[in-house]
C-alpha cells in the first residue's frame, strides 16, 4: 500500500506525520500524507482567495463613481487582470480538488493514501512555484500583466508588461493540475476498498474522478498555447499575431479548448460536494444516484465540445457558431439532471438545516441563475447583444463564485469537524450563510441589469446613468468582504478555542464518518469492507460513530 | 489490488528501434518536403496524417503501449478520441469561414 507501516496507536494525522526526522513546519512541508497536503493547499488557497477578494473590492471602490476615484486606468487594468488570474488559476481551479479531493478522496474510497503520495507532494510544490512566479511577475521590470486573465492576442503579444512570466506561471500551475488528476484517476482505479464497486463510490468521488480526466486531457492544451505565445513574444514567430501572418482567432480556439473544460474542473467537484451534503442533511438516500454519477461523466465529455461559445462575436464561421450554440444547450442537460435529483432528494426528507445545508441552498439558487443566464449567452441572437458586457461578468460570477465558491465554503463547514476535530460556532455559521446570500446578490445582480443596458466589462469609466447600480454593487462588495472575514474568524476561533467535535456530528454515512476526527495517519486501522450503498442511512445505527458521536 | 497480470516485459530488438527511428526521420523529411509543395486544401490533411503515423509509432514502440494491458489502450484511446473531436469541431470554423 501507499505508505509503509500501519499506525497502531490513536494519534491523529495532526500529531503524527509521515516524516521520521523532520519536525515542526518541515514535517508538514515534506509530508506525503494526503491529509496534510490537503490542509497545506487549503492555507495557500485561502491566502490567494483573500488577496483576490481584496483586489475585487478595490476594483469596486474605483467604480463607485465615474472617472478616477482611487487609481489610474493602467492600475485598474492590472488589478482586474490579477483578480482574474489569482481567482482562476490559484483559487478556483485547484480549489476543491486540491483541498477536499486530496483530503477526502482516499477516505471515501477506504484507502490509506492516494496512489502516488510523493507525486502528490510534488504537485503541491509545483503549485507553490507557479504561485511564486506570479508574484515575481508583479515586481520585475515591465510591471504586472494587464491583458485580462484571458491573455487575448494581439494585445498580449504587444504589451510591454510581464506577460511572458505571468503566463509561464500558468503553464507551471498546469503541471500541478495534471499530476493531481493522474493521481486521482489512478487512486480511483486501484485503491478502492474491497466491496466498493464503481456504483458504490460516493458521488464526490465520481465527480472528482470526472474532473481528474479533464485535468489530464485538457490542461496540456493551455500549456502548448502558452508556450506558443511566449515563443511569439520572444522570437516574433507569426502564429497568432495577424501583423506577422498569424491568426488571433486560433489563439482564442486554443485558449478556450482548455479554459472551457476548465470551467467544469471548477464546478464538477462542487457538484460532488452538494451530492454529499444533501443526503446527509435530508437523512435520505440520494435520488437518482446513477443519473448523477453518469451526468458527471457526461458533463466532463460534452464540456469539451462547447468552447467556441466564448467566440460568437470573434469572427468564427456561422456554421461553427450554430453547432457550438446547439452543443451549449446540450451541456445544460446533465447539469439540470443533477439539480432536479438534488431537489428530489430533499422531497419528504427529514431536513436538518445546519450551516453546510444552508450554503447548499444558496448554491442551488445562485447556480440556477448562473446556469440559466448561461443559456442567454449560449443563444446566438442574445449573445450578440450582451457579449463582453457586465452580463457576462454577472453570469460567470454566479456560476463560479455562486457555484464553486459557495460550495467551497459549504465543504469547509461540512468537513471542518472531520479535518480538525474541532467545532465552530453554528449560529454564526448560519448567519454567515444568510448574509452571504444577501451580499452576493447585492454585489452581482446589478451587473445583469447594467450588462443588459450595455455597460461593457473591463471598462475603467462609465456613463452617469450606470452610477446608481454601480454603487449598489460596490456596497455588495463591502458586505461580501465582511462575510469572508466572518468565515475566517469563525473557523479560526473554532480551530483555536472551539469545542471538541463529535466524530460524526452530522450523521453522515460515507466512509470518512466511520473513523475518528481528526483521522489517524493512515486513515483506517483496518481497510473497511464495503457492504452498503453509499447513502444507505440504515447503517447509521450500527456504525461505530453513530449520530452525534455515540461511540459503540 | 495491485497484482500484475503479465510480469514478463516484452523485449524490443535494437533493430526495431533503429527502424522506427529511421522511419520517424523519413516522415519528418516528408513533412518538410510536402510543406513546399502546393497541395491546396490537402496540405493540412497530409501534415496531420503524417503526424498521426509518427505519434502511433512513438506511442506503440517507444512507449511500449502495444505490449501493455488493455486498460492503458482504453485510456489513450479516450484521449486520442477527444483530440480528434476537438480537431473536427475546430474545422467547422476554418472550413466554413
Amino acid at each position: 500500500m501507499a505508505n509503509g507501516t500501519i499506525a497502531i496507536d490513536d494519534k491523529s494525522f495532526l500529531e503524527e506525520g509521515t516524516t521520521k526526522k523532520a519536525t515542526g513546519i518541515a514535517s508538514w512541508l515534506f509530508s506525503t500524507d494526503h491529509k496534510r497536503i490537503g490542509l497545506m493547499y487549503l492555507i495557500a488557497i485561502a491566502i490567494f482567495f483573500f488577496t483576490g477578494a481584496i483586489l475585487g473590492v478595490l476594483m469596486r471602490l474605483e467604480l463607485i463613481a465615474p472617472g478616477r476615484t482611487i487609481m489610474d486606468a493602467q492600475t485598474y487594468n492590472t488589478i482586474f487582470t490579477l483578480h482574474g488570474v489569482i481567482m482562476i488559476f490559484l483559487f478556483i481551479i485547484p480549489g476543491i480538488p486540491a483541498v477536499f479531493g486530496n483530503f477526502f478522496l482516499p477516505l471515501q474510497l477506504g484507502a490509506k493514501d492516494v496512489a502516488f503520495p510523493r507525486l502528490n507532494l510534488l504537485s503541491f510544490w509545483i503549485y507553490l512555484i507557479g504561485a511564486a512566479l506570479v508574484l515575481i511577475s508583479l515586481f520585475v521590470e515591465g510591471g504586472p500583466i494587464d491583458t485580462g486573465w484571458t491573455f487575448y492576442i494581439p494585445y498580449s503579444v504587444r504589451t510591454t508588461t510581464n506577460v511572458s512570466l505571468a503566463i509561464f506561471a500558468a503553464f507551471v500551475l498546469g503541471f500541478s493540475s495534471i499530476l493531481t488528476g493522474l493521481n486521482f484517476v489512478t487512486t480511483v482505479h486501484r485503491l478502492r476498498a474491497p466491496g466498493m464497486t464503481y456504483f458504490k463510490m460516493p458521488l464526490f468521488v465520481w465527480s472528482t474522478y470526472a474532473t481528474a480526466w479533464i485535468q489530464i486531457i485538457a490542461t496540456p492544451v493551455i500549456g502548448i498555447t502558452i508556450l506558443l505565445v511566449v515563443l511569439e513574444r520572444l522570437f516574433g514567430v507569426g502564429i497568432f499575431d495577424p501583423a506577422l501572418g498569424g491568426d488571433p482567432v486560433l489563439f482564442q480556439h486554443m485558449f478556450w479548448i482548455y479554459s472551457h473544460p476548465a470551467v467544469y474542473i471548477m464546478i464538477l467537484p462542487a457538484m460532488g460536494v452538494v451530492s454529499e451534503i444533501i443526503p446527509t442533511f435530508a437523512r435520505r438516500t440520494i435520488f437518482g444516484y446513477r443519473a448523477i454519477a453518469m451526468s458527471s461523466l457526461a458533463i466532463a465529455f460534452i464540456g469539451y465540445l462547447v468552447w467556441a461559445h466564448h467566440m460568437f462575436t470573434s469572427g468564427i464561421s456561422e456554421t461553427a457558431a450554430i453547432i457550438f450554440s446547439f452543443l451549449t444547450f446540450i451541456v445544460a442537460l446533465p447539469s439540470a439532471i443533477k439539480v432536479f435529483n438534488w431537489v428530489a432528494t430533499m422531497y419528504k426528507g427529514s431536513i436538518d438545516p445546519q450551516p453546510p445545508f444552508l450554503w447548499v441552498m444558496s448554491f442551488i439558487f445562485l447556480f440556477s441563475i448562473g446556469g440559466l443566464t448561461g443559456l442567454v449567452l449560449g443563444a446566438l441572437v442574445t449573445d450578440v447583444h450582451v457579449h463582453d458586457t457586465y452580463f457576462v461578468v454577472a453570469h460567470f460570477h454566479y456560476v463560479m463564485f455562486g457555484g464553486t465558491g459557495t460550495i467551497f465554503f459549504a465543504a469547509l463547514y461540512y468537513w471542518f469537524p472531520k479535518m480538525t476535530g474541532k467545532m465552530y460556532n453554528l449560529k454564526l455559521a448560519k448567519f454567515n450563510a444568510a448574509l452571504f446570500f444577501v451580499a452576493f446578490n447585492t454585489l452581482y445582480f446589478p451587473k445583469f441589469i447594467m450588462g443588459y443596458m450595455g455597460m461593457p466589462r473591463r471598462y475603467y469609466d462609465y456613463l452617469p446613468e450606470f452610477q446608481n447600480l454601480q454603487v449598489v454593487s460596490t456596497v455588495g462588495s463591502w458586505l461580501m468582504i465582511i462575510v469572508i472575514c466572518l468565515i475566517i474568524y469563525n473557523l479560526l476561533s473554532g480551530l483555536l478555542n472551539g469545542s471538541k467535535a463529535e466524530a460524526n456530528p452530522w450523521g453522515g454515512v460515507t466512509l470518512e464518518w466511520h473513523i475518528a476526527s481528526p483521522p489517524p495517519l493512515e486513515n483506517f486501522h483496518e481497510i473497511p469492507e464495503v457492504t452498503h450503498e453509499p447513502y444507505d442511512f440504515s447503517q447509521l445505527k450500527n456504525m461505530k460513530y453513530g449520530l452525534k458521536g455515540e461511540s459503540k | 489490488m495491485q497484482e500484475h497480470h503479465n510480469n514478463e516485459t516484452h523485449q524490443i530488438s535494437y533493430s526495431t528501434y533503429l527502424l522506427v527511428w529511421v522511419s520517424l526521420l523519413a516522415l519528418t523529411s516528408i513533412t518538410v518536403t510536402v510543406a513546399g509543395v502546393h497541395l491546396g486544401d490537402y496540405t493540412l490533411f497530409v501534415a496531420l496524417m503524417i503526424a498521426a503515423i509518427k505519434s502511433a509509432l512513438v506511442i506503440n514502440i517507444f512507449m511500449h503501449i502495444k505490449f501493455e494491458d488493455p486498460i492503458f489502450k482504453v485510456f489513450l484511446g479516450i484521449s486520442g478520441f477527444t483530440l480528434l473531436v476537438i480537431f473536427s469541431l475546430t474545422f467547422f470554423d476554418y472550413i466554413y469561414r
